[in-house]
């Protein structure tokens, strides 16, 4: 089915498509949780403590671009991953897809809207339905929305899907379960499925976290090459070797904020946030010759009920100086940026 | 697992797969104890569908004097009222069955529609129908019944409701569990972000999920459900037009059927009961224990690995 | 320096639940010496978690296990469960995969800790608590934190505390399977800076297990290359990457991403062969990408390739002029 038919066919969507702008833009995102009060507390009223999860997010992904959301666990960056597809309701902030704000609209709407934004999970064992055939959980996605028009264009989308990912030939897996799959080939089918309605934006969470090491680089370079087609991809990964290779720009994250975000070349070479240098600095290298000077940091992040005053960061700082218990800097561009988007949080940059 | 198909495509060795039939038919067939409890349970259910038919005699036909012992004509005796013993059990056991199995049917519609929901939708819908899964649970199921057959009379219809809306909380429960976990399960989140409404999420996802155990459970009601009845009966409160295997027991001992030595009038129809109930507990346990593998019972074993002689190098095989 | 722990040829198969069995470890031989970090490395399935279980002689009953595994020149595996016992945890030790779930909830961390201390007669009552104060302070965790509850721990302290459990009884070798698969990149240097640490000061021998090659080329001095049940490489971890001498080894470093790296890493295609029948000719043929005609029939054996290095693949044996035949 030529690509032009697959997509009329696919889309339709009434959401008209803003050519101009960032497919997404995300605005000062907050997402908190409210923390449960105990019998006491609730029969006294007291209001509700919350945790700020996400605390102050903003970022954008073009098209055609693969932007990597990076960071420890706790960070806040799959809170903010499934706040942009709207899983989880942000407190506060804005979220533009293709130039509308999607933080208010209606269910009716939204369900509209998720054909145009998917989601890979990270677990492939756990993200197919054991009892789907490979060819009905590619098709799903088409019935849901009533997509796809007859059975057999049904079928012929679901094929081009499969064939897309790289099961080929396609015939081979369209009645295979699961199980009977490896974990590679399973990411593969759930990528399959999400391609099928011709989404703009795909977020991939931790996608190969979980598969075989001489698995990964193909599902890696298959989500590389679909920018191609202007997806905009916005990737949660803890591993910055990864981020380093694919992304076209990468956001480091720490206790809900970005402290630094730029081109990936640029923050990989000339990281100017102090996290992200001890990060980089700790990470191993596959060369044993090339043992960087590891900059262990002590402890571990604090939970997100207890953030650090001032500068979040500033208690296992290596370099944090007076003020950074008391000063909470902004994002800016550091003095010795090299390129235009590079932006840091910190005092000293 | 092994892995058969390589990837990216290559040739298939496609494994047996796993159906929702497979699963409880797999079951029955390897386990011993689900072989034994259906075949009882098949011949019990196929006799008393068949009894108009099959019965010797007929269920209100004198055939000699009551209590009449075991004879060739008559293999498990007579009643107090002179009736063939084995018609009696077979007419028997098929209202025993009836309202076994309507009940059952009716707490598997109620118990399975409060648990799914509870477990799907969670927060106060679900404290909320958990609170009146509690409330029912506590009741008493003897008063009750008093109550009801004061009140309405005690017809089969009364009985089958009454012990129906006892029983449904226990099959609450146990679906709602089963429900919340896989709610959790990443591709039922999964459809939920296509755009998956609830109704499709349910039946097409969660509710493949949640059958087996539901059918594991509903055969372990339906035990429950025949002891209820039979108790029920044997006190007086079951429906006096209809007899059922409790009836059965309950005659006889009313008319002294003990003093009179008659064994033969108590013994076999607690016995059939008895049968019952071991069946479905026997099929209903070993679908549980192979659907919750939580269930089965680690052995610490005494055995360790064992111990071979190296037979030259690389031995590829025993 | 005598060899602290050595395994020859050892086996292990599986019986199947449908019959049949599976040849999980075939022929696996290391050596270990005091001080030493030897890095098992392989993907799932091929082996390097049950030759780690072996030498513990944790396996489940269903096993059947062939070899030697020599501690100290002693053969601990020929007298089964009872000589195993009497050397597990006191000379061999081990941290399972997620060993930092696997504390007790409801019992504090350091009463776990001293139970292990007390269950091989180590010591009891107020010397185990010392100890385990000092045990704590050994792998990092302030040692008043063993009146705490495993939930109190974050998952970096709590892999801390398992360590600290595997070492109570003092043993002289380590097995790690996984240790930091679960962690942050900044926790697991801590937790690899421990191991590191650990080794060195007290002459600790570290057998790691993983999948992860960058923490073995950062941590290890050597490493042997699992697949497919058997090692098809072993080597100082240098020559292993800049002078591969199996495919397998070359092509999993390459589907490795890195940070400095230039170009992409790529995948291997195909996968791991069924281990449930006999393999003829060498099990990587099928993913090779240098693989000819001797490779479908005859196994290659491991053989010296260099001073203590030895690989398993017919290309070494070829004549240089031939080696591009495929």
């Amino acid at each position: 089915m030529p690509p032009e038919r697959r997509a009329a066919v696919a889309r339709g969507s009434p959401l008209s498509s803003n050519g101009a702008g960032p497919l997404l833009a995300v605005d000062g995102l907050a997402v908190d949780y409210a923390l449960p009060r105990g019998l006491v507390n609730a029969v006294a009223r007291r209001p509700r403590e919350a945790v700020l999860a996400v605390d102050g997010v903003s970022f954008t992904v073009e098209r055609g671009e693969l932007l990597a959301l990076v960071g420890e666990s706790g960070c806040g960056k799959t809170t903010t991953a499934q706040s942009v597809l709207r899983l989880i309701e942000a407190s506060a902030g804005t979220i533009e897809f293709a130039g509308r704000d999607i933080t208010k609209l209606g269910s009716r709407e939204l369900r509209l809207l998720r054909r145009r934004m998917q989601i890979i999970y990270q677990d492939p064992y756990e993200s197919l339905d054991p009892r789907f055939t490979v060819e009905r959980a590619v098709e799903e996605p088409l019935v849901i929305h009533g997509l796809g028009g007859s059975r057999s264009e049904r079928a012929a989308l679901v094929r081009d899907a499969v064939a897309r990912v790289e099961l080929t030939p396609p015939e081979l897996f369209l009645d295979r379960y699961p199980h009977e799959l490896s974990g590679g080939q399973r990411q593969r089918v759930a990528i399959a499925a999400a391609l099928v309605l011709e989404p703009e934006l795909l977020v991939a969470d931790e996608p190969v976290s979980m598969l075989d090491v001489s698995v990964r680089a193909g599902v890696l370079n298959l989500l590389d090459g679909l920018r191609a087609s202007s997806l905009g991809i916005l990737m949660i990964t803890h591993d910055l070797s990864t981020a380093a290779r694919y992304a076209d720009r990468i956001a480091v994250m720490y206790l809900g904020r970005i402290v630094e975000i730029g081109r990936a070349a640029e923050i990989i070479q000339n990281p100017q946030h102090p996290y992200t240098r001890a990060l980089l600095s700790v990470v191993p290298r596959r060369d044993p010759r090339d043992r960087a000077k590891p900059q262990i940091l002590k402890g571990e992040a604090p939970d997100a009920t207890r953030i650090p005053s001032g500068c979040r960061f500033h208690p296992r700082c290596p370099v944090a100086i007076a003020e950074c218990p008391t000063h909470d800097p902004a994002l800016r561009q550091p003095r010795e940026a090299r390129t235009a988007e590079h932006q840091a949080a910190c005092i000293l940059a | 697992m092994s892995v058969s198909v390589h990837e990216p495509g290559a040739v298939a060795e496609p494994l047996p797969v796993r159906t929702r039939g497979g699963v409880v038919w797999d079951t029955i067939r390897h386990r011993p104890g689900a072989v034994v409890g259906t075949l009882v349970l098949a011949v019990i259910v196929l006799v008393a569908v068949l009894a108009p038919w099959i019965a010797p005699y007929g269920l209100h036909e004198q055939v000699g004097p009551p209590f009449e012992a075991p004879s060739k004509a008559h293999p498990l005796g007579l009643d107090d009222g002179g009736i063939d013993m084995v018609t009696l059990l077979m007419w028997g056991a098929r209202i025993s069955l009836i309202v076994g199995f309507a009940a059952t049917f009716v707490s598997m519609v109620i118990g399975g529609t409060i648990g799914l929901t509870a477990g799907y939708f969670g927060g106060k819908v679900e404290s909320v129908l958990m609170r009146i899964t509690d409330y029912f649970l506590v009741i008493p199921d003897v008063p009750l019944m008093i109550v009801v057959a004061a009140i309405w009379g005690p017809s089969l219809f009364h009985i089958i409701i009454v012990i129906g809306i006892l029983l449904w909380t226990s099959t609450a429960r146990v679906i709602r569990a089963q429900v919340k976990s896989v709610r959790e399960r990443v591709y039922v989140k999964r459809a939920r972000a296509l755009g998956a409404g609830h109704w499709r999420v349910v039946w097409r996802h969660v509710l493949p999920q949640v059958a087996p155990l539901l059918i594991a459970n509903t055969v372990l009601t339906i035990a429950v459900a025949i002891f209820d009845e039979t108790a029920l009966a044997f006190l007086g409160l079951g429906d006096p037009s209809r007899i059922s295997l409790g009836k059965v027991i309950e005659n006889a001992f009313q008319r002294a059927a003990i003093s009179s030595g008659a064994w033969w009038a108590i013994v076999p129809p607690g016995v059939l009961v008895a049968l019952l109930i071991l069946a479905c507990s026997l099929i209903g346990q070993a679908l549980e224990e192979s659907l919750n593998p939580r269930l089965r019972v680690a052995h610490l074993s005494a055995h360790t690995f064992r111990l071979r002689p190296l037979v030259g190098r690389k031995a590829d095989a025993l | 320096m005598s060899t602290l722990l050595q395994t020859d040829e050892l086996n292990v198969w599986f019986d199947l639940p449908r019959g049949g069995t599976l040849h999980a470890v075939q022929g696996v031989s290391v050596a270990l010496e005091p001080g030493e970090r030897l890095g098992l490395v392989g993907e799932s399935g091929c082996g390097k978690t049950t030759t780690g279980l072996a030498l513990m002689g944790l396996l489940p009953s269903s096993a059947t296990a062939a070899g030697r595994i020599e501690l100290n020149g002693l053969d601990i595996l020929a007298g089964g469960e009872e000589t195993m016992r009497a050397h597990r945890w006191v000379d061999i030790a081990m941290v399972f995969q997620g060993a930092m779930n696997a504390f007790n909830p409801v019992k504090t961390v350091g009463s776990q800790i001293v139970e292990a201390l007390e269950l091989h007669g180590s010591s009891s009552g107020r010397a185990a608590r010392a100890q385990t104060g000092e045990l704590l302070g050994a792998v990092g965790i302030p040692p008043d934190r063993a009146e705490r509850y495993p939930h109190e721990f974050s998952g970096g302290m709590r892999q801390r505390a398992a360590i600290a459990m595997a070492l109570a009884c003092k043993p002289s070798v380590l097995v790690a399977d996984e240790p930091t698969t679960a962690l942050d990149v900044m926790v697991q240097a801590q937790i690899l800076a421990l191991l590191d640490g650990l080794c060195r000061d007290f002459g600790l021998a570290l057998l790691l297990v993983t999948h992860d090659l960058p923490v073995v080329a950062q941590l290890c001095d050597r490493a042997a290359v699992m697949y497919a049940g058997e090692i098809v490489e072993e080597g100082p971890v240098e020559e292993l990457y800049h002078d591969p001498r199996h495919p397998y080894t070359r092509l999993l470093f390459a589907a490795t991403t890195d940070l400095n790296a230039e170009a992409l890493p790529v995948s291997i295609p195909g996968a791991p062969p069924r281990l449930d029948r006999p393999i003829a000719g060498c099990p990587f043929r099928a993913r090779c990408d240098r693989a000819f005609a001797r490779c479908e029939h005859d196994r290659p054996l491991l053989r010296a390739v260099g001073s203590r290095r030895v690989a398993a693949c017919h290309l070494n044996d070829v004549p240089l002029s031939l080696e591009a035949v495929r």
